[in-house]
């Protein structure tokens, strides 16, 4: 069955010439010399003062980096890389890092403005708590530039602040956690993460506490001729609960940048992280020109016995999407989710999935995945599903779904499901009917047609993540999932 | 960054030897078998780095390559039958025998050089190596032809037996095409058969064009040795309104790997594609199949069901492409496991590559023990505990082999599941 209209009409209004977030702030930038050697590794380090151990850390993933060859396995078509012409390191002037909100340059005030991402503390009325106020920390190009509501976190004991910060006031959460859920040998764009990274947000929350606000990092590039390398980690400690969400654009331009980001998170025991992703990187025009390259690795670890993570993620910006944001089940209990809508337009590439790696006992995953390609675009999901031999009882539910508008895309599904312990239950679903009958039967007896039915369904499992989002994304993002299910292909 | 240039294995090594030896006495056209083996040569044999090999290291597994048969085959016996059959003894073409009216049979080597077969005819868009080592070292086999219009009754059995008064490994590596006329009907089996405790390797390849409105049955029954390595292909193209079944059905062999390529050449076709294994033991059987939508209105259904006990190791990769324009395909694939063991593994990789969007393409796959539920229903029925299993397991298989319609077969083959599951009672 094909697409039904609405779908059409929902998908155009965010094709890529709709890009709503495509201007440059004009403001002086400090850039790093072109091109990638130890010396900029040491520039970049030097940059954020950084101690020694950190700069070893670097300079032997840089040396590792430059044995690795580049991998081509995706699904994705790109010109060579010449990692050789790029800017690593790009600072506005004004901005020597993270400061106060009093001391931020007007000009990128008004950029996060413009982009909907308010950087203000929100005063609180007499005896008004605001609703769902958000801290956010903004990074611009390759710096932080602001965190919003640190000393209110604080009073909680959670730590949120820029990566290079945390080096200084708490190197020895860094030094424990930082690469152990992706060491700096994982894979050609982590590798080469580790050696150049630049900012981005880190939080630890101590034993028991649930983070008392969302938390949320807008990422952004400005610069021509640069890349973008933040580092994220996050440690939900003991019975600890954070939800954080990225939100990320980019300004158009004709050439192609690249965006290589690793993303750490970290639950020990009964410990809990949700992960939200709006990506919405500029993804080049009408004829494939331009737009940024997303290769980035987002890895859990579920340490401790019954911890949870979940990624939920809407994807419909970049050139290139190359990611496969996963979950290591290591604890006895836990659990992994994974919530994908991936819309490609124009000549975009999506190459995205998941990875469930059950090695405890009694460990669930849920993957639902929902991929909508139109124009000349190409969305794959791939996804891998294992149980190691002594992961008793694991349990996998996959669902993916994808549906073509138009003749001159592809949609791809390419699941790798491998068990070996025999009480390990899996299964792998591409129909729709499957998804809650119970549920659809429930709603459409009250009245509804089938369609809202199920966009209410799909709408109510992440709803209380999109609640969270600033407003410009949430309409966004709710009008997304409110796309019919209606003529999936499986 | 340069390229990674891989060490050759023995087995790469004595390949290249022997083709270089051999190539001058090859029948048929040089081109094909040159450009088949330029890719070999190129690429090796496909290790787990090459995507569709990732669960079947062929690299790893064949690190020696087994000489050619060199004996006479004149001496061995089949036993009597009426039934039409073509049988091969280690490789080389045995006897044909009982042919039916309206169907020929040429000897390979005669059909090439007159050119009157040609080897990939059915291969369509697919390229693969282990295809491309039997196209370029093809010397053994046969070329049959169904007429136009006739319905050949019974089943056209073509029997490999493999490793017969032969102490040592052997390779073997038959070829056989097969040309079904416009409106024909034809029941194929290909037996593989072979000896224990001699790791011998077959590379055999089927090729098969179903013609407009033909009906065809293929069923491949892998009864190899315990020591064996199986790499066995079956290309076929579908013409317009055409029927084919396909049944993969595995008991034997110690490695085995079961490839099928379709290709839709003519709207309307349909294609079902069904799987039996049953591994135990160290056991490794990898079914490989894809198919692929190049016109519109085709319809294929895929039903694989694998058993797996000891500490073997199953694999299924099923791919289905929808080329743009193949409107209107509907395609619906399921893969299901029962682990029966705690060292037994499954691996499934259902994929989907759609570049048309008014189609129904489906795929399940799953993967468990079995249920304690049905085990508790039963045992409370007064069944013990194992042939409890062997019941749930019985018709768990069984469903897969509904398609093959000539019931003597069918029966044939649930009395091999029967048979396979008391053994594994006897053994437990």
């Amino acid at each position: 069955m094909a697409a039904v209209q609405e779908t059409v009409q929902t998908v155009k209004t965010i094709d890529v010439d709709q890009y709503k977030y495509g201007f440059v702030t004009d403001i002086e930038s400090e850039l790093a010399p072109k091109g990638l050697n130890e010396d900029i590794v040491r520039y970049i380090s030097a940059k954020k003062n950084e101690p020694a151990w950190l700069l070893d850390w670097r300079l032997e993933a840089f040396r590792r980096w430059q044995t690795m060859v580049e991998p081509t396995w995706s699904r994705c078509h790109y010109p060579q890389i010449d990692f050789q012409d790029l800017h690593y390191y790009s600072a506005p002037k004004s901005t020597a890092g993270p400061k106060s909100l009093d001391e931020v340059d007007p000009e990128l005030l008004k950029t996060y403005a413009k982009l909907g991402i308010p950087l203000r503390e929100q005063e609180v009325l007499a005896g008004v708590e605001p609703q769902n106020r958000v801290a956010v920390d903004a990074v611009f190009d390759s710096v932080s530039v602001v965190t919003t509501f640190k000393a209110e976190l604080a009073k909680a004991g959670v730590i949120f602040c820029a990566i290079s910060e945390a080096v200084h006031t708490h190197p020895e959460l860094v030094k424990q956690y930082l690469g152990t859920v992706v060491p700096t040998t994982d894979n050609f764009y982590a590798t080469l993460n580790s050696a150049v990274f630049s900012d981005g947000s880190f939080v630890y929350i101590p034993p028991g506490v649930k983070c008392p606000m969302e938390l949320s990092t807008y990422f952004r590039i400005n610069e021509s001729k640069t890349g973008q390398f933040e580092r994220t980690l996050i440690i939900a400690d003991k019975g600890a609960y954070v939800s954080y969400l990225e939100g990320c654009t980019a300004p158009k331009r004709d050439e192609n940048q690249l965006h290589a980001a690793v993303v750490e998170l970290i639950t020990l025991d009964d410990a809990e992280i949700k992960y939200s992703t709006v990506q919405n990187w500029y993804p080049g025009d009408a004829e494939g020109k331009g737009g940024i390259y997303n290769f980035v690795t987002k890895r859990g670890d579920c340490r401790g016995k019954n911890s949870k993570i979940s990624w939920t993620q809407v994807e419909t910006g970049s050139a290139i999407t190359w990611k496969y944001p996963s979950c290591i089940l290591r604890g006895d209990g836990s659990s992994g989710e994974f919530y994908s809508i991936a819309i490609s337009n124009g000549m975009q590439q999506v190459d995205s999935g998941t990875k469930m790696i059950h090695l405890g006992k009694n460990t669930t995953s849920k993957i639902i995945a929902k991929g909508i390609a139109a124009g000349k675009s190409d969305n794959t999901y791939r996804g891998q599903v294992s149980a190691h031999r002594k992961a008793s009882g694991a349990r996998n539910f996959t669902n993916c779904d994808s549906l073509l508008i138009g003749q001159e895309c592809g949609a791809h599904t390419i699941p790798y499901i491998e068990s070996k312990n025999a009480s390990a239950i899996f299964e792998h679903e591409a129909t729709t009917s499957k998804i809650a009958e119970d549920q659809l039967f429930y709603c459409m007896q009250r009245g509804l047609d089938a369609e809202s039915a199920v966009a209410l369904i799909v709408n109510g499992f992440v709803k209380d993540v999109l609640q969270q989002l600033p407003m410009e994304f949430a309409v966004e993002a709710q009008k997304l999932i409110a796309i019919s299910l209606e003529g999936s292909v499986g | 960054m340069s390229a990674v240039t891989r060490m050759r294995t023995p087995a790469e090594a004595a390949l290249i030897e022997r083709f270089a030896a051999e190539k001058a006495t090859l029948p048929g056209a040089a081109e094909a078998r040159a450009a088949a083996f330029a890719r070999f040569e190129t690429a090796g044999l496909p290790s787990k780095r090459v995507e569709s090999y990732h669960y079947t290291d062929v690299r790893a597994l064949m690190r020696t390559v087994a000489p050619d048969f060199a004996g006479k085959a004149d001496g061995m016996r089949q036993p009597e039958t009426d039934e039409p059959r073509i049988s091969f003894f280690n490789g080389v073409l045995h006897s044909v025998s009982n042919l039916p009216p309206g169907v020929s049979c040429e000897a390979l080597a005669s059909a090439l050089a007159s050119g009157t077969a040609r080897l990939g005819v059915a291969m369509g868009q697919a390229s693969d190596a282990v295809v491309d080592l039997n196209t370029a070292f093809a010397r053994e086999g046969v070329a049959i032809r169904v007429a136009a219009g006739i319905t050949v009754p019974g089943i056209l059995h073509i029997s490999l037996t493999d490793a017969m008064a032969a102490a040592m490994p052997i390779s073997s590596r038959p070829r056989v095409i097969v040309e079904v006329g416009a409106g024909a009907s034809l029941c194929l089996m290909e037996s593989i058969t072979g000896s224990d405790g001699i790791a011998y390797q077959v590379n055999s390849v089927v090729e098969l064009l179903v013609g407009d409105g033909a009906k065809v049955e293929h069923i491949r029954v892998n009864l190899a040795g315990d020591k064996a390595l199986v790499l066995s292909t079956l290309a076929a193209t579908l013409g317009a309104e055409s029927e084919l079944m396909s049944l993969n059905f595995t008991s034997g062999g110690e490695v085995s790997r079961h490839q099928s390529f379709i290709t839709y050449a003519g709207e309307n076709a349909k294609l079902r594609l069904n799987g039996v294994t049953m591994l135990n033991a160290r056991q490794h059987c990898d079914n490989t199949l894809v198919v692929d939508h190049a016109v519109p209105h085709g319809e294929s259904r895929e039903l694989f069901r694998a058993a797996i006990d000891g500490e073997a190791q199953g694999v299924f990769q099923g791919k289905i492409i929808v080329r743009p324009h193949a409107q209107k395909t509907d395609g619906q694939m399921a893969s299901n496991a029962l682990l029966l063991s705690d060292d037994a593994a499954m691996s499934n990789k259902p994929e989907l590559e759609i570049f048309a969007d008014d189609v129904v393409c489906a795929h399940g796959a799953t993967c468990g023990a079995l249920d304690e539920n049905q085990l508790f229903y039963l045992m409370a029925r007064g069944l013990p505990r194992a042939e409890a299993e062997a019941l749930l397991v019985e018709a768990f298989l069984d469903e897969a082999l509904d398609a093959v319609s000539h019931e003597g077969l069918r029966e044939a083959l649930a009395a091999k599941v029967s048979v396979w599951l008391s053994s594994r009672k006897t053994a437990a």
